[in-house]
């Protein structure tokens, strides 16, 4: 429906791409939240699913460093494996999306014709549906999963991939070395594959950092609401709704998973901007 | 591009529109049959089960019928506004839809206000000092701003205006007039963050492209003020991109209004969305589905219009 019409100024708007020590820091959060998601559980000082009944709501103390959730859970711990669940869906949805995206974007910028306009409808028909609200009537539908969230993620963050990569590769097939390959008889999955798409590649891998930070928050909105991961789990949409309430009691139980998916989601942001105007401009003109 | 042309522009939208609709419609049907369990099952959600509630089941919803009748009968009641009953309350779904529209409909008409004024205000602003202090804060808190989900932002409002500075409710819709936009203002400004942001870093974007045009070189050379450069030559060509986001940003703030109503317990359509996933009402959810995909179908029907008169170059092409 909302489909860009070409002649208004679709210029891309300047990205706020950080440099030097910004973008060090950002590298610098990203590989620590890297490490929790792979090495959390054995961080965490204490179990994060183990309820201490007789401290229940308990401010920050020696023991439990942002104190306790209302069933005594340590939050502090809780924080940290959840960064696990964090990573893991996203990285799912950027890797699956990045697949889909490519082939299907490579596919329609080069064939054109029928190929192109299907896909290209399918992309309009997708890109003007909001995404929560479909992951939100799913749950109700087939019941809430956090995997069937993240499989739907795939198909609704796939167009944005494909749109992008679609875009660059019409801007790719007329030059020179693609009609150079063709005369000389390369044939065209190759020339696809091997010429086109590393050409290509970097402005997919920084909209897969893209991709990356909205399933974040999409995800961790949806456990949010309950509908996401399973009750109990360590997950920071889920704790930021355990513990909403206790804002009055332990405020730093509740802000800790919301600084945890911001600061996420930005860094992501970050790096995605970053690695567009970096890799883009050691491309030259693309 | 005379009357004829905007005839021909329109009903084609409007036919697609109509396509889409008898789509989605088909969809939301389905979503009865997609569920778990026979469409019994489902629409008896835990109540006993006899022979007659089952009979009652199966003449209400015309279940001894075929599918593509059933469908039939459905789309027929649902254009006359009649979608069931809910399973929760028993009380007829349209009811409930239409006490909590106008909460709804005011967050987010709230929201759009504060995002405009302070996107493109503060857009503007940074443009105009590009590459400075006012730039740079306002830049900075853009990226947080975009990566910074309406769930969370509200959280950290009510931690801060809510808690620590008791100035505003923590949570419902007030008793009308002023009382329910002094409620709703912590929620309208969690989610108008977002879609602020987004405005923003558009406007200052096309703000930045149109100010380095020949034509506000040569406006500021003849000697006319900021003010009237801003508002005869910038923003009006300005707009034209910042219009074109206006179908994501919409799609902003119904995803961010279904967020925001469930962090501040507000009684409106979000709220109900969720309740009625949550507790499986699908003759609830079916309601609320067509209505919020109603809306948004019918706002990218009148983007696209707002395009055409906005933009001259855009008729040409069309004409």
């Amino acid at each position: 429906m909302a489909r860009q019409t070409e002649i208004v100024s679709t210029r891309k708007p300047r990205r706020y791409a950080p440099r030097g020590l910004a973008i060090g820091f950002c590298f610098v959060v990203a590989g620590g939240i890297l490490f929790l998601a792979i090495f959390g559980p054995l961080l965490a000082p204490q179990d994060p699913n183990a309820q201490h009944l007789q401290d229940v709501l308990a401010g920050p103390s020696s023991q439990h460093w942002l104190g306790t959730d209302s069933l005594g859970r340590d939050v502090f711990s809780r924080t940290i494996v959840g960064a696990q669940l964090g990573v893991l869906g996203p990285l799912v949805i950027a890797v699956g999306s990045f697949a889909i995206g490519n082939l299907l974007g490579l596919w329609a910028g080069y064939r054109r014709g029928w190929v192109d306009s299907l896909v290209m409808r399918w992309v309009d028909l997708m890109w003007s549906v909001p995404t929560l609200l479909v992951l939100v009537v799913a749950a109700g539908a087939v019941g809430a999963s956090y995997w069937l969230a993240v499989g739907l993620l795939v198909i609704l963050s796939a167009p944005f991939d494909t749109r992008i990569i679609r875009g660059v590769v019409m801007e790719q097939v007329p030059r020179p070395y693609v009609e150079a390959a063709r005369t000389v008889g390369v044939s065209g999955r190759r020339i696809v594959f091997l010429h086109i798409w590393p050409n290509v590649a970097p402005v997919a891998i920084a909209n897969s950092f893209l991709v990356f930070a909205s399933s974040l928050v999409a995800l961790a909105g949806l456990s949010f609401l309950g509908l996401g991961a399973p009750p109990g789990t360590p997950d920071w949409g889920l704790m930021l709704s355990e513990s909403q309430a206790m804002l009055f009691v332990n405020p730093v139980a509740t802000l800790a998973p919301a600084l945890m998916i911001v600061v996420t989601a930005t860094v992501a942001n970050l790096i995605g901007d970053w690695f567009d105007e970096y890799l883009t401009s050691r491309m030259g003109a693309t | 591009m005379d009357w004829k042309d905007w005839a021909t522009f329109v009903s084609k939208r409007l036919a697609a529109l109509v396509v889409l609709f008898v789509v989605l419609s088909f969809v939301t049907f389905a979503l009865m049959y997609v569920s778990p369990g026979t469409v019994v099952d489902v629409l008896l959600a835990g109540r006993p089960r006899s022979a007659a509630t089952v009979h009652a089941l199966n003449v209400e919803y015309h279940l001894d019928k075929p599918f593509m009748v059933q469908y039939w009968m459905w789309v027929r009641d649902a254009l006359r506004f009649n979608f069931g009953s809910s399973i929760q309350t028993t009380l007829p779904v349209t009811d409930e839809i239409k006490a909590r529209l106008p909460t709804s409909l005011l967050l987010g008409v709230y929201a759009y206000v504060l995002t405009m004024v302070s996107g493109i205000g503060l857009g503007v602003l940074a443009a105009f000092r590009n590459k400075r202090a006012v730039d740079r804060v306002v830049v900075a808190g853009t990226v947080v701003g975009l990566s910074m989900p309406s769930f969370v932002a509200g959280v950290f409002l009510l931690f801060v205006f809510a808690v620590q500075l008791p100035w505003f409710p923590a949570f419902g819709k007030g008793d009308g007039g002023l009382d329910t936009l002094w409620h709703l203002t912590l929620p309208a400004v969690a989610l108008a963050m977002t879609s602020a942001a987004y405005v923003l870093k558009h406007t200052r974007a096309a703000v930045l492209g149109v100010l380095q045009q020949d034509y506000v070189v040569f406006a500021r050379a003849r000697g006319l003020s900021n003010g009237r450069v801003i508002r005869v030559y910038v923003l009006r060509n300005a707009l034209i991109p910042i219009l074109t986001i206006s179908g994501v940003l919409f799609s902003y703030l119904i995803v961010g209004g279904v967020l925001v109503e469930m962090t501040f317990s507000i009684q409106g359509i979000g709220q109900l969305l969720v309740q009625s996933a949550t507790a499986k009402d699908l003759p609830m959810l079916q309601g609320v589905v067509l209505l919020v995909s109603a809306v948004i179908i019918l706002v990218n029907l009148l983007t696209d219009v707002v395009y055409l008169i906005a933009d001259p170059r855009l008729r040409l092409k069309h004409g």
